[in-house]
């Protein structure tokens, strides 16, 4: 593949909800998308060649996107009436990059609930190292429910021009991982100060206290590049719920589970450090942060 | 620790003594200065008032107590044990430097007109409330103590200990204030524990 030619992309779904496909259907220079990939096989689109002929040719190709949690077990999974582990066995030892695109690809999602001993990720199984497989070394995870489709795309552009990528120790692009979904959250200045919103869908307070907000524990640049270009969960009023992270789903999203009435401390930040400043803040009641931002009385 | 910040602790020290024996608004300055056996004028050079000196041994004694809990938070042991300990611990303390505790019983709780601005909420008790925010949590995160609101965990703990401390220096207990560790740590994690 020369940086000017197409590179090829083949997308496998295993059990899936269809969710990443159509976050990457959104994408909106799908133009100048096309201008560099080409896409061989994609479920939901129409292709000039049938899937049987994809998985009998032994032709070489850029991209297999994985979509979906995965499984060895035949019972659980076929396409095309073959067993889905020998179609990804087939397509995977055929492509340059192994891209698992959303969670369910990279640590088993959802569908891992049902029997973890069974589905998993592809390399990952929740947190647990090994998955489908044991070890590849050409897999790239964009967890995400579903992937931001900025994410999968410029990780396919700096893959297609041979850039190095940078990923974290679970194979996530540094790049789009490295960030907290809290920072560029609208709403931090309520959090430094512990005021909770009073309810979901409101411009004020925080939703970290009360609401299952997973923010400032979750790896992801949401708050950054925001979604449709204009906002975010947190943005809207509803709680991140920590769907870049291997342990996702967690139970009862949208409710902070406490410990004695203490939540989870943010990522790297110590229970003395927080507590004290958490303490602290609460002591103070500031006004202005209970108050409507925009005062429709006045 | 520099010479002018032993200084320092040794007037919180000696104000903390006087505070706690003859109460906030008995005590002046000229009696800290007098015990310091330093003039007036040279105390205020290290606390601008007798207000802000009553603030700063607050947080001085609630970081002290917080060391304490934190050496036992530190500790790999179960929370039944983590218990007795700091009941151990306070009551030890009570008995051996009992200044600490009158102080935040009879000085702290019993004027907070001087304490309200520039102690606001838990802002000079934190150290101290911030160790038992890590005991509470760790203990139900390890299964061990019951899940529920953290004032009612840390009233009942709390509350418990520095009333028997009350009655101990009431002069009404029949025992050692350190006869009663066992009992009262074990009805502490009984009623804390998970059933």
């Amino acid at each position: 593949m020369t940086h000017k030619e197409k590179s090829s992309i083949i997308w496998l779904q295993g059990l899936t909800c269809n969710g990443n496909s159509h976050s990457f259907l959104n994408y909106p220079s799908m133009e100048s998308f096309s201008s560099s990939f080409t896409i061989l096989f994609h479920p939901l689109l129409l292709g000039d060649v049938s899937f049987d002929e994809i998985l009998e040719s032994n032709e070489t190709f850029d991209f297999l996107i994985l979509e979906g949690a995965l499984t060895r077990d035949s019972t659980l999974l076929q396409r095309f009436n073959y067993p889905f582990s020998e179609i990804l066995d087939r397509l995977a030892s055929r492509a340059k990059y192994i891209i698992c695109a959303g969670s369910c690809a990279s640590f088993g999602g959802i569908f891992r609930l049902r029997d973890e001993t069974k589905i998993s990720g592809a390399l990952f199984n929740g947190k647990r190292k090994g998955g489908y497989w044991s070890e590849k070394k050409n897999v790239v995870n964009i967890p995400g429910c579903p992937l931001h489709p900025q994410w999968l795309v410029e990780t396919l552009l700096l893959l297609k021009k041979d850039e190095k990528i940078l990923l974290d120790e679970f194979l996530r692009p540094k790049e789009i991982f490295s960030y907290l979904v809290h920072h560029g959250c609208l709403r931090n200045e309520y959090f430094e100060w512990k005021v909770d919103s009073k309810q979901l869908g409101e411009k004020e307070g925080c939703l970290f206290y009360e609401h299952g907000c997973q923010g400032p524990m979750t790896h992801s640049n949401c708050n950054k590049i925001l979604w449709n270009s204009v906002s975010s969960k947190t943005r809207a009023g509803s709680p991140c719920l920590g769907c870049t992270e291997f342990d996702f789903p967690k139970k009862a999203l949208f409710e902070t589970h406490t410990n004695m009435s203490l939540p989870q401390t943010p990522f790297g930040i110590s229970k003395r450090a927080y507590y004290s400043l958490a303490g602290i803040a609460k002591s103070f009641k500031i006004e202005r942060l209970e108050r409507k931002l925009i005062d429709e009385d006045n | 620790m520099d010479k002018k910040s032993k200084k320092s602790e040794k007037i919180l020290d000696t104000a903390l003594l006087l505070f706690s024996k003859n109460g906030f608004y008995a005590t002046t300055i000229p009696d800290i200065a007098k015990a310091m056996e330093m003039s007036v004028g040279n105390i205020y050079n290290y606390f601008s008032s007798k207000e802000k000196l009553a603030k700063e041994i607050i947080k001085y004694s609630s970081d002290i107590l917080g060391e304490e809990i934190k050496k036992v938070n530190e500790q790999e042991c179960s929370s039944k044990e983590k218990i007795r300990e700091i009941v151990a611990l306070y009551f030890d303390m009570a008995s051996s430097k009992p200044q600490h505790i009158n102080y935040f019983l009879r000085v702290y709780l019993a004027n907070k007109e001087v304490f309200k601005e520039g102690c606001e909420g838990m802002l000079c008790v934190s150290a101290f409330v911030t160790e038992l925010m890590i005991f509470f949590e760790e203990g139900v995160a390890k299964g061990e103590l019951r899940n529920q609101d953290f004032f009612s965990a840390f009233g009942l703990f709390m509350g418990y200990l520095g009333g028997f401390v009350f009655l101990n220096g009431e002069g009404v207990l029949t025992k050692n204030l350190n006869d009663y560790v066992d009992e009262i740590a074990l009805n502490i994690y009984n009623a804390l524990k998970q059933s």
